[in-house]
């Protein structure tokens, strides 16, 4: 629609895309903020890796901590805990694989492969019920002495493995590492 | 013709600045040639952490500071201390007033839990002290020349020159009134602040053996301030800068267009 | 669309057929980026697109600064400080959207000074006029209560004081004031009120916009000379005009350009400038700052309301006739109102036949002289109310009702106009030489 004369074409042809180009990258720089803006905010990002003081948990407890607004598991199992857990073979599981953020996403479900230590006396993971999201009882609820989901009735060992009921999954071992010997730090 | 009214439109701009009279007109406050002033200008790392150190030993006694984030002091462009330095400063921060901090009190223990890096500063209205955290912006230190706004175009607001002022413009003089003692200071409104001399100079030891003469330590926990109450101040002159120079861009460019688009119409030749 | 005589669109593949008869939409956009437009239009014609970007950033800016302000007495302040920090570039949406207002407004004296000059409100575009007038209210409403939005000690007190305005209307003031405030002082009731208001009128204004275009785009635009597109012939009215794209629309977005350079250097190196350091003191019920200033764009008005005092013999006297309904108080009021509302009135007290303050060789200096008054205005608004400001307060307002209600119904009678151009093709002519073919 533009009046161009056509007999010198290219030169001024040139100056309009060089015009129009530059007014799009400036549209594309306005929006940009508007998006970015809705991305979480420091404060937000600061809690999104928090530190866990573990120096109080006793053998066999358990401490429940809110995280990304979601509560994390955080168990210090006893010796009974980890020999039970350690008996399982793979074929007995529904759900053979690890579901450990800190390892590799291909290790199978061995208790090996989804505590904090070798010794297998720290486990941490999410306390979110893999069917529909439910809170798990702890404390060797259910009838493989770990967890016990109320609402539909999923059953979880001592390792956090999925044994019975409606739930797909094992209960996800979040990202975590010790920072010493009394702090894990999440996320 | 047009350009006069240009003109008078610019000038209204600058009356209106005028608006920005009112807090604490009165004793006289000198220009302070701080680091991060002018389109450039950035926080002296140092400085802030000068300045965080007088805060810390000095004003938290009184004042509060609970709009800034604890963990900011790690921010890139303010104090940047070393995250593990800052929890550990976290940490050793003491709660001084517990009504003001409820948020932070802990019922079994019976008092405020130990704070985080993800906290804010405690706040603090135990002695009736203002909040730290936005005074570089809630205090003008330069005005006029007869309203016109000239002095804070050419020199800035100058909230950060106000509390140096302040803070080196006790005589001595003390009087009592009402069961209130008042110190003579020559940079406040009425003459006698309510606010006992914080600093006297040699109040703090750096570790960095910068000197602590009085007004040294005025203008660190100034910069300080200013960075508590303008954290973001770098990354805002960046996106001025980043702005200004792609709207010249893209401003000539439009110009040439128009001449070029019009030069038919008006009978010129373009060589565009 | 009536008016000048131009081109219309006509679809010429089925789609576009079949969508055009169903509902014209290509046609109506096609009708608005065409329209003939006097070629002769100077700068002080690119206001209008400035002011529609204003409105734009403003609706944008607030629509995202919503999304983490929170409209409570006790977390108000704490969440635009929020916004500033932790929010990702908060800080400039904050800053963009507060000094955006004034852009908004220092854009909108322009362009209402413009068509004072050249006389853009005189027939037919009186309804232009009027709408813009609304327009220009309901910018001032809601610059003010988004001021109150973030709840420092500005904000509380300038709420205090012009909601008090309302309360100085005889009989029926306080319950108004109570009304509006939700309570016997400003609080949280205020506040919630004020944000849902704040946040509604700027598409109520969106509306009114395109209502104010589409009433000029009815009657074409004024232009500097003020003589009328010659409307007979289509090919005579292309003498006169040119379509509004490409060409005033790369001059208006040139002139943007240009407008914005300022702007965001006023952001991103000085974006308190135009602020006030008490708006950074969390609100305090208890403790009113020294001086209370409205923001700058208020002042000229503030000052016509301060202007009339109790010793100024006109109140004195309205007072008197009225047996002491009108006070001191109400006639400030009634005062800064009117001041608007002869702008407004304008259309109907210019009694000018000539449009353009061009060819008005006495007009101009009365015109110059208002244009001063408004700055001086702007001036003392701010200034304290002792000493000699009352006096130069009372003359400025003085001079504001004069221009309006007497020099302007005067000089029409009075004035001998200067010789107009006999069309615009011959006024730009004068300016290009080269233009004439």
């Amino acid at each position: 629609m533009s009046h161009v004369d056509e007999h010198e074409g290219t030169r001024r042809d040139f100056l309009y895309y060089a015009t129009g180009g530059a007014g799009a990258v400036a549209a594309g720089a306005a929006v940009w903020p508007l998006v970015n803006q809705m991305n979480p905010s420091a404060d937000v990002q600061a809690l999104s890796s928090i530190r866990v003081d573990i120096s109080g948990i006793e053998v066999g407890t358990q401490l429940t901590v809110k995280w990304r607004g979601k509560p994390v598991f955080i168990r210090r199992r006893t010796q009974d805990e980890i020999d039970a857990a350690r008996a399982v073979t793979m074929d007995e599981l529904v759900d053979p694989i690890a579901r450990n953020d800190n390892k590799d996403a291909a290790l199978d479900a061995e208790d090996q492969n989804r505590t904090m230590d070798e010794a297998g006396e720290w486990l941490v993971m999410m306390g979110v019920c893999t069917h529909l999201g439910c809170v798990p009882l702890g404390d060797g609820a259910g009838d493989f002495g770990g967890w016990f989901c109320p609402c539909h009735g999923s059953h979880y060992d001592t390792s956090g493995r999925i044994r019975k009921g409606p739930a797909p999954e094992n209960l996800p071992v979040p990202t975590a590492a010790f920072d010493g010997d009394t702090e894990i730090v999440l996320g | 013709m047009i350009k006069n009214l240009t003109l008078s439109a610019l000038t209204a701009l600058g009356l209106s600045a005028t608006a920005a009279l009112a807090a604490g007109e009165g004793g006289h406050i000198h220009d302070v040639d701080f680091s991060f002033e002018g389109p450039f200008g950035k926080y002296d790392q140092m400085q802030l952490q000068r300045g965080l150190q007088i805060y810390t030993e000095v004003c938290s006694a009184c004042h509060g500071m609970k709009f800034v984030p604890i963990r900011t002091l790690a921010d890139e462009g303010g104090p940047q201390l070393p995250e593990d330095q800052v929890r550990a400063y976290a940490s050793q921060l003491l709660v001084a007033d517990e009504a003001a901090n409820m948020h932070l009190y802990d019922y079994n223990e019976g008092a405020a839990r130990p704070l985080t890096e993800n906290d804010h500063f405690p706040a603090n209205e135990a002695q009736n002290a203002p909040d730290l955290s936005l005074m570089a912006k809630a205090r003008a230190g330069f005005h006029g020349p007869a309203g016109l706004g000239i002095n804070q175009f050419l020199k800035g607001i100058g909230g950060p020159e106000y509390i140096v002022a302040i803070l080196t413009g006790y005589t001595g003089e003390e009087k009592v009134e009402a069961g209130t003692t008042y110190y003579e200071n020559t940079a406040f409104s009425t003459g006698w602040i309510a606010m006992a001399p914080p600093l006297y100079g040699e109040d703090v030891e750096f570790a960095d053996g910068h000197s602590n003469e009085l007004h040294h330590e005025a203008e660190d926990v100034a910069a300080f301030l200013m960075w508590a109450a303008e954290p973001k101040m770098m990354a805002r002159k960046k996106a001025g800068f980043v702005a200004v120079t792609f709207l010249v861009i893209l401003t000539s460019l439009l110009y040439l267009t128009n001449k070029k688009l019009w030069a038919p119409h008006k009978g010129k030749k373009t060589t565009l | 669309m009536s008016g000048i005589p131009h081109d219309h669109y006509e679809p010429k593949t089925t789609f576009t057929k079949g969508v055009e008869k169903r509902l014209p939409i290509i046609g109506l956009i096609y009708g608005t980026l065409m329209i003939p437009t006097p070629k002769n239009l100077n700068w002080m014609w690119i206001w209008g697109i400035v002011l529609a970007f204003c409105l734009a950033l403003q609706i944008v800016t607030g629509i995202v600064l919503v999304m983490h302000y929170t409209p409570h007495v006790d977390l108000a302040f704490a969440s635009v400080e929020h916004i500033m920090r932790d929010v990702n570039g908060g800080h400039m949406l904050r800053y963009l959207h507060a000094n955006g207002a004034s852009l908004f407004f220092f854009a909108v004296y322009l362009h209402i000074f413009r068509g004072l000059y050249y006389g853009s409100y005189k027939a037919p575009r009186e309804i232009t006029w009027i709408i813009g007038m609304i327009i220009y209210l309901l910018m001032m409403a809601t610059g003010f209560m988004g001021y109150v939005l973030p709840w420092g000690q500005m904000s509380f007190w300038g709420a205090t004081v012009i909601t008090g305005l309302f309360g100085a209307i005889p009989f029926i003031g306080e319950p108004i004031q109570t009304w509006l405030l939700g309570g016997p002082a400003v609080d949280n009731a205020t506040l919630n009120r004020f944000f849902s208001l704040h946040y509604l009128l700027p598409f109520v204004i969106a509306g009114l916009v395109i209502v104010h275009i589409w009433a000029f785009h009815n009657t074409g635009n004024n232009n500097p000379t003020g003589v009328e597109v010659r409307r007979t012939s289509k090919a005579e009215a292309e003498k006169d005009t040119l379509p509004f794209w490409p060409y005033f629309v790369i001059k208006d977005l040139f002139a943007l350009g240009v407008v914005l350079i300022a702007f965001f250097a006023v952001v991103g190196f000085m974006p308190n400038y135009l602020g006030h350091p008490d708006n950074y003191i969390e609100a305090n019920p208890l403790s009113t700052p020294a001086h209370i200033v409205p923001e700058w764009y208020f002042l000229p008005f503030y000052a016509i309301l301060r202007a009339f005092t109790a010793d100024v013999w006109a109140v004195q006297l309205v007072s008197m006739l009225t047996g002491g309904i009108v006070d001191a108080k109400f006639f400030g009021v009634l005062a800064m109102f009117g001041a608007i509302i002869a702008m407004a009135l304008v259309p109907w007290l210019d009694t000018s036949t000539v449009r353009s303050g061009k060819y008005r060789p006495s007009f101009k200096w009365w015109f110059w002289l208002l244009a001063v008054d408004f700055i001086v205005l702007m001036w003392v608004g701010a200034m304290p109310t002792d000493g000699i400001y009352p006096y130069i307060s009372l003359i400025g307002a003085t001079y504001w009702f004069a221009y309006f209600f007497v020099i302007l119904p005067l000089l029409g009678v009075l004035e001998k106009p200067a010789p107009l151009p006999a069309s615009i093709e011959e006024d730009f002519a004068s300016h290009y030489p080269g233009a004439a073919e």
